[in-house]
């Protein structure tokens, strides 16, 4: 290590047309492909055994891939695209789902345009799942819909970048998510389409927004109860959070669709998705607690004393000086959070809802497909996977864009 | 110069303006709002119960279960037992994945944590790939390919895999080789437990030698003595009769066997909580400096030494926190066992409430069970945390 950090040395003091006669080139076994290999895989004799056990399961994991992959028929996923997609979602309505997708495109696109950075992530990961779609086996009419989303994406960038708009941009995306809800559930001249037949790919984001969106305002406001000078508050608030963390998730959903129906007034009726979401909400927000009390405690006590020596009362000093510092810093563990409540959107499969894992289970005991679990669950573990790993990528991105922990 | 003495208002704030008031008053108004909307929420229950023609009672625990258990622990027979005796199967089956879970997840965690940080570029590549992919894909749909695709694939018992050791691999879940306690059990337990007494005494003698091999791993070497006093004691009163599995028909006879569905569970809990707990002693061991190893080797300490004194405690303090949510959460993710079967407590008390009827009673029982499981496991971790944690002046 030193010779060669002498060698690069000698190397830039040299002028560039001399060469130095007192350096050695390293020798061929520490440069190059055998350099590389020798010091990462063959350094000492145990890394050299653990390089050929390693060798040898990739290639049992390798080999059984193969097996499965030369085995394997995807005619059951082919067959019920539709319904991992959307579920019963009348076929008719489905263009209300193609437009709500189609107006997240162009809102992201617009993203890229304005901010650039983890906006243009979001954009190549859609771009390459619309053209994976265009090379699926899909009507004509779904083809047209993925194509006008790709130019959307573009339509957008070229939109948000020469405007340059973030403060509509910021309205637009609040506005969009009532606007997709009322659009998909349908008010007024659109016919009603109830949540109960909502399905799959569909049924498994609006849960886990609708969870994600819910339970943050209850979350943020369970922490500062959390912290609150007033026992009583502070006692319930601390006593709601240790319940619903003590307890898995499949109760509360269960109790949710059971009970729901019991604790309201006779007459009104909750959908079974809703009855879900409701149970999201209320197991989400307690965990959204935790993470926010953590960005609250690392708040110095400095602050909020400047802020009150400044004349601002207990509820602006949370709202414009403690908060906006507390949760910035807590946007990678949020983003941990909302990537679990996505995963735990699956339990709504064991109440019987017919989500992403829902219509796997669905799809795999069909007749005519017996024997073709495996190509189902691994669609569907595909699925969970590209979302969840994005969103990962996502958070490690934001966080170095926005310097959390370095401030 | 004399700064101006305040002097005590010479008349009396109101009420109204008073913050001890005023903070007494916000307070009984909160908890005043809050009883009124659980009131009003019980108001409804009770009304709706009354047209299911349900009351709130625990009275129906002492009648007979009268379902089948796959898996019991204890003796059980479904005409007399009562549903209470149904239920502590639940609960003895959901601890018995906890306990099994929760050491075997320590294990595959530290070992893919460790290979995380090999110099070996393959290794590295293939735990941080195992890690990815176990996290990023929700437990359900592992348990769904464990169970449908895994164990339920393979052959049946009689073409069933053998390995070495009697080990049994079919659909009918895995028979191992087990022993089982005979008459002379009660004198070897008895002597196991005196020896314990032993090996804590010469642990305390262990100090006075001035050998560090002998006084510093004074643990091992007590832990040793008393494995090998068990051992001969064993050998000589032979308390266990070994049984061998073997295929007698359509299932297996002797030996014991875990049951697909556990096996199933088993292995869909291990390997995604290992893979977050990879993460968790990954960056533990990161989070220590290496400038505190290095003085350490400076100091004198020899590898061991600075490793036992020096980087497990320290990495210790950082894992343990983390470590205790993820026991946490796999206690929690054992409810998922419904998914593929397995009489745990959530499957069990689903069964009951859906046939008598008593769905608040018993969904109450199965929090207050988890809520006990989750508190007693917290405890037991800040003991340990307590422990290892920094101490702070």
């Amino acid at each position: 290590m030193a010779c060669r950090l002498s060698s690069v040395v000698a190397l830039v003091m040299a002028p560039r047309s001399e060469t130095t006669p007192d350096t050695l080139k390293p020798p061929a076994t520490s440069v190059g492909v055998l350099g590389w290999l020798r010091q990462n895989l063959f350094s000492t004799w145990y890394n050299a055994l653990l390089t050929f056990v390693a060798l040898y399961v990739i290639y049992a994991l390798g080999s059984g891939l193969w097996n499965f992959v030369t085995t394997t028929d995807w005619s059951v996923i082919a067959a019920n695209l539709r319904l991992f997609m959307v579920g019963r979602y009348p076929a008719e309505e489905t263009w209300r789902v193609q437009a709500s997708v189609a107006l997240f495109a162009f809102l992201v696109g617009a993203s890229w345009g304005v901010w650039g950075g983890v906006a243009r992530s979001a954009v190549i990961l859609l771009a390459s799942i619309f053209c994976t779609a265009l090379v699926l086996p899909l009507a004509w009419n779904d083809r047209v819909w993925m194509a006008g989303n790709l130019a959307l994406l573009g339509v957008g960038f070229a939109v948000g970048h020469f405007t340059k708009a973030r403060r509509a941009l910021v309205w637009a995306w609040l506005a969009s998510l009532p606007l997709i809800a009322i659009l998909l559930y349908g008010v007024g001249e659109l016919p009603r389409v109830a949540t109960d037949v909502w399905g799959g790919l569909l049924l498994t984001l609006a849960l886990s927004i609708v969870g994600i969106v819910a339970s943050f305002p209850l979350g943020v406001a369970l922490a500062v109860g959390r912290q609150s000078s007033y026992p009583a508050i502070r006692w319930f608030c601390v006593g709601y959070i240790e319940l619903v963390r003590g307890v898995p998730l499949i109760t509360l959903l269960f109790m949710m669709q059971i009970m729901l129906p019991l604790f309201l007034p006779e007459g009104i009726t909750v959908e079974r998705v809703m009855r879900a979401m409701v149970a999201f909400t209320l197991f989400t927000a307690a965990y959204i607690a935790e993470v926010v009390r953590g960005g609250l405690q690392a708040i110095p006590r400095g602050q909020a004393e400047a802020a009150r020596a400044l004349g601002l009362n207990g509820i602006l000093t949370l709202l414009l000086i403690i908060l906006p510092q507390a949760l910035r810093l807590t946007i990678p563990a949020m983003v941990g959070q909302f990537i679990s409540l996505f995963k735990d959107t699956s339990l709504v499969a064991i109440v019987g809802l017919l989500d992403l894992a829902g219509i796997a289970n669905v799809a795999a005991n069909q007749p005519d497909f017996l024997g073709r679990q495996a190509e189902v669950y691994l669609f569907i573990a595909l699925i969970y996977f590209i979302f969840s790993a994005a969103m990962a990528y996502g958070s490690r991105r934001l966080e170095k864009t926005l310097g959390v922990g370095e401030r | 110069m004399t700064s101006p003495v305040p002097t005590a208002p010479s008349h009396t704030i109101p009420f109204y303006r008073d913050v001890r008031v005023l903070r007494i008053l916000a307070q009984i108004v909160f908890v005043a709002l809050v009883l009124l909307f659980l009131g009003y929420l019980f108001n409804n229950m009770t009304r709706g119960l009354a047209r299911l023609s349900g009351s709130f009672s625990f009275g129906f625990l002492d009648n007979a279960a009268s379902f089948a258990l796959s898996e019991t622990p204890i003796p059980y027979d479904p005409a007399t037992d009562s549903y209470w005796i149904a239920f502590m199967i639940g609960v003895l089956n959901t601890l018995r994945v906890i306990i099994v879970g929760i050491v075997l997840a320590t294990l595959l965690g530290l070992v893919a944590g460790i290979a995380q940080l090999s110099s070996n570029w393959l290794v590295r590549k293939i735990t941080q790939g195992y890690v990815e992919i176990f996290r990023n894909t929700p437990l359900l749909i592992q348990l769904f390919v464990w169970y449908f695709i895994g164990v339920l694939s393979l052959p049946r018992v009689r073409d069933s895999v053998e390995l070495p050791g009697s080990i049994y691999l079919s659909n009918r879940g895995l028979a191992l080789p087990w022993f089982t306690p005979n008459e002379t059990f009660a004198l070897w337990f008895g002597l196991a437990l005196v020896w314990i007494a032993v090996a804590v005494g010469a642990y305390w003698l262990l100090r006075r030698v001035k050998i560090p091999l002998v006084y510093e791993w004074r643990g091992g070497w007590a832990l040793l003595i008393w494995l090998a006093l068990a051992l001969v004691s064993a050998v000589a009163l032979n308390p266990f009769t070994p049984s061998l599995p073997a295929v007698r028909g359509f299932n297996f006879q002797g030996g014991t066997t875990l049951s697909p569905e556990y096996a199933a569970l088993l292995l869909g809990l291990v390997f995604y909580t290992g893979a977050f707990i990879a993460d968790i002693v990954r960056a533990g061991i990161q989070a220590v400096p290496r400038g505190i190893i290095e003085a350490s080797r400076a100091l004198g300490l020899t590898y061991v030494q600075a490793l036992r004194l020096i980087v497990i405690p320290l990495a210790l303090r950082v894992i343990i926190p983390p470590l205790t949510n993820q026991y946490l959460n796999l206690a929690k993710n054992s409810s998922l066992a419904i998914a593929v079967g397995y009489a745990d407590l959530f499957y069990v008390s689903n069964t009951i409430f859906n046939q008598t009827g008593q769905t608040l009673q018993v969904i109450l029982m199965v929090m207050g069970a988890y809520l006990i499981i989750s508190l007693a496991l917290a405890t037991l971790m800040n003991a340990v945390n307590a422990r290892f944690k920094l101490v702070e002046r």
